[in-house]
């Protein structure tokens, strides 16, 4: 990486100190996936130490995102009846997930869960608020802070000036862009995202992906769903790659993303290829 | 910045105070008007000391009663539309949409069809209203899931169930009979002398609902994202179906199934004051109540003696408010 990473405003620091480095801010332990009697995912350990960020990658229908849920503790929790089951423990820190409160557990990690479309009318501002909910009490209105941190967080995604516009009047991209800097404003120590990049421009997408790494350098854990392999073997240090047929590779992301494995996993031969240092994975 | 977070309450705290403002005149005009012409003055006098004998009985027992009423269902039937669309992430949903004023209807128009007098019209609708809320409370739950689309689906189930059975009723009552049936259909106050129990159910779901008013916001952005900003979604989730369906069914008790208020207040109220429930809600009761007032008073003075239902009165106010408003708001 030769760009310098974008700096992170002071306001979207983490408020919950991390004292432990030799710690996992995350660990999962035996986690996998079931669905429909057979298996989606075999169980596999993964650890996620602050400033780390980890990519998983797979078909349609692998069961990235049901991996997700499950590690920020939400297993189920987003599809009703048919979502694949969940075996295996996940810990926050020091404790497994089920024993944080749901606003201590909101504290520590935040979801961007992919896009849903708005239904009523709210402002951007409005809708970046939403992310300092863990942060206040029952009676709290949102002060003048909170409003600060909301509008470094829209700065951070490039959309200052956004504050009082419709959300339902922005683009695609926009909205996601949104939806990202409502997750910032939640301040987590832990991010878990699903398909960041979705409707995001290439500029966007690279500056997405530059400010998670910033966040890791600050001492935050990433999780993220990808779809470009390239993009994951530039961007994250660990991958877990499912194949959508039980198989699960984890491990660094050189090791993992070979494009034997790849083509696999995903049912299509890739060629790997290095462009100036960084490997490309073209689909044959 | 902080002149400017103050600002951001300034204009709410003017809009909820123009509400109450409105509602009280609103109420005051209701016990002004009618066949027994009078001042507000003579009203004041009425209620509180020593006014003239005719008025005093026509304000303390007819009036009063009636007005109050009216202002308890306009702001049930609001308060239960705003939380039935966050419940639902739905703009299209209201009050009636999960067959609770099917169940009523069917209940009440039941009594009608077995010859029993009126108290037991209001029993008959209480009764039914609390089956139907139980009845699609417990078949969407089945599996445990409980989505948006299930509730849904159930509910406009069982309410096109209640609507055959209303029509089928309609269809065999004797002559006399319609009349009183379909008034009950269309809303009708007339009958309301006994305000205090919708009173007593509205106060106490506004205190219930509105410490949740944040998290309400947050869940109008999605289950999951409550679920993962803290918020017990789940339990969230029923109980905004039980205080909408308590308050839907204190209201449709008293005065009958008055259309029109729970689907569009909130969305009046949404277009000034914007999407955050914890003003929403306060002020979808005062506007809904207000408007259902001044649609009451109408309907018993403009053509008086006869009066017309109510619900149709909403309707025909409520129109072309709501169209000058999308109008002015899209420009």
């Amino acid at each position: 990486m030769t760009r310098a990473l974008p700096v992170l405003p002071a306001e979207l620091a983490c408020p919950l100190p991390w004292e432990e480095p030799a710690r996992p801010l995350l660990a999962a332990r035996q986690l996998g996936l079931r669905l429909g009697g057979g298996e989606l995912c075999r169980a596999f350990d993964l650890e996620v130490h602050a400033g780390q960020c980890v990519a998983i990658l797979g078909r349609n229908g692998a069961g990235k995102s049901s991996l997700l849920h499950a590690l920020a503790g939400l297993h189920g929790a987003g599809q009703g009846g048919g979502a694949p089951g969940v075996r295996g423990e996940v810990w926050f820190g020091a404790r497994p997930c089920a024993d944080w409160t749901p606003l201590r557990a909101a504290r520590f990690r935040g979801l961007l869960p992919q896009r849903q479309l708005a239904r009523f009318a709210a402002s951007v501002l409005e809708t970046v608020l939403v992310g300092r909910h863990p942060h206040l009490g029952r009676w709290g209105w949102e002060s003048a802070r909170d409003v600060a941190i909301a509008r470094a967080a829209l700065a951070c995604m490039g959309l200052q000036g956004f504050e009082g516009r419709d959300l339902r009047a922005l683009s695609g991209g926009e909205q996601q862009r949104v939806a990202l800097a409502a997750l910032l404003a939640q301040t987590p120590r832990l991010f878990l995202l699903d398909e960041p990049l979705n409707h995001l421009d290439l500029h966007h997408q690279v500056a997405v992906l530059e400010l998670l790494r910033s966040l890791a350098a600050d001492g935050r854990g990433v999780v993220m769903v990808l779809h470009d392999p390239g993009l994951a073997a530039r961007y994250a240090d660990k991958v877990v790659l499912l194949n959508g047929e039980g198989g699960v590779a984890v491990g660094e992301s050189g090791a993992v993303l070979t494009a034997g494995r790849l083509s696999h996993a995903f049912g299509h031969p890739l060629k790997r290829v290095e462009v100036d240092g960084r490997a490309i994975f073209l689909p044959q | 910045m902080s002149s400017s977070s103050s600002a951001r309450f300034v204009r709410p705290a003017v809009a909820l105070a123009a509400l109450a403002l409105a509602a009280l005149a609103a109420l005051a005009w209701a016990l002004c008007a009618g066949s027994l012409a009078t001042t507000p003055a003579g009203v004041f006098a009425a209620l509180f000391g020593n006014g003239e004998g005719m008025l005093v009985g026509v304000v303390r027992e007819l009036r009063l009663p009636r007005a109050l009423a009216c202002f308890a269902c306009g702001g049930l039937l609001a308060l239960a539309g705003t939380l039935m669309q966050v419940l639902l992430r739905n703009p299209l949903a209201d009050p009636y949409i999960l067959g609770i004023s099917g169940g009523a209807a069917v209940g009440a128009l039941g009594a009608v069809t077995l010859g029993l007098a009126s108290p037991w019209m209001d029993a008959g609708a209480l009764g039914g209203a609390l089956a139907a809320m139980l009845a699609v409370f417990g078949l969407a739950h089945g599996d445990g899931s409980w989505t948006q689309t299930r509730l849904l689906l159930t509910g406009v189930i069982v309410a096109a169930g209640c609507g055959a059975v209303v029509t089928l009723m309609l269809a065999l009552a004797p002559a006399a009979q319609v009349q009183s049936m379909l008034f009950w259909l269309m809303g009708d106050a007339s009958g309301a002398s006994r305000p205090w129990p919708a009173l007593a159910v509205l106060g106490a779901g506004l205190a219930a609902a509105l410490p949740f008013g944040r998290d309400l916001n947050v869940l109008a952005h999605g289950q999951l994202n409550a679920l993962a900003l803290g918020v017990d979604a789940r339990r969230l989730r029923r109980g905004l179906y039980l205080l909408a369906s308590v308050f839907t069914a204190a209201a449709v008790t008293l005065i009958g199934a008055v259309g029109f208020i729970g689907l569009v207040v909130p969305h009046l109220v949404r277009l000034v004051l914007g999407n955050d429930q914890r003003l929403l809600m306060p002020a979808a009761v005062l506007a809904g109540g207000a408007l259902l007032t001044v649609a009451d008073t109408l309907a018993r003075t403009v053509l008086a003696p006869q009066q017309l239902p109510v619900g149709v009165l909403t309707v025909l106010l409520g129109v072309p408010v709501f169209l000058f408003l999308l109008a002015r708001h899209s420009r």
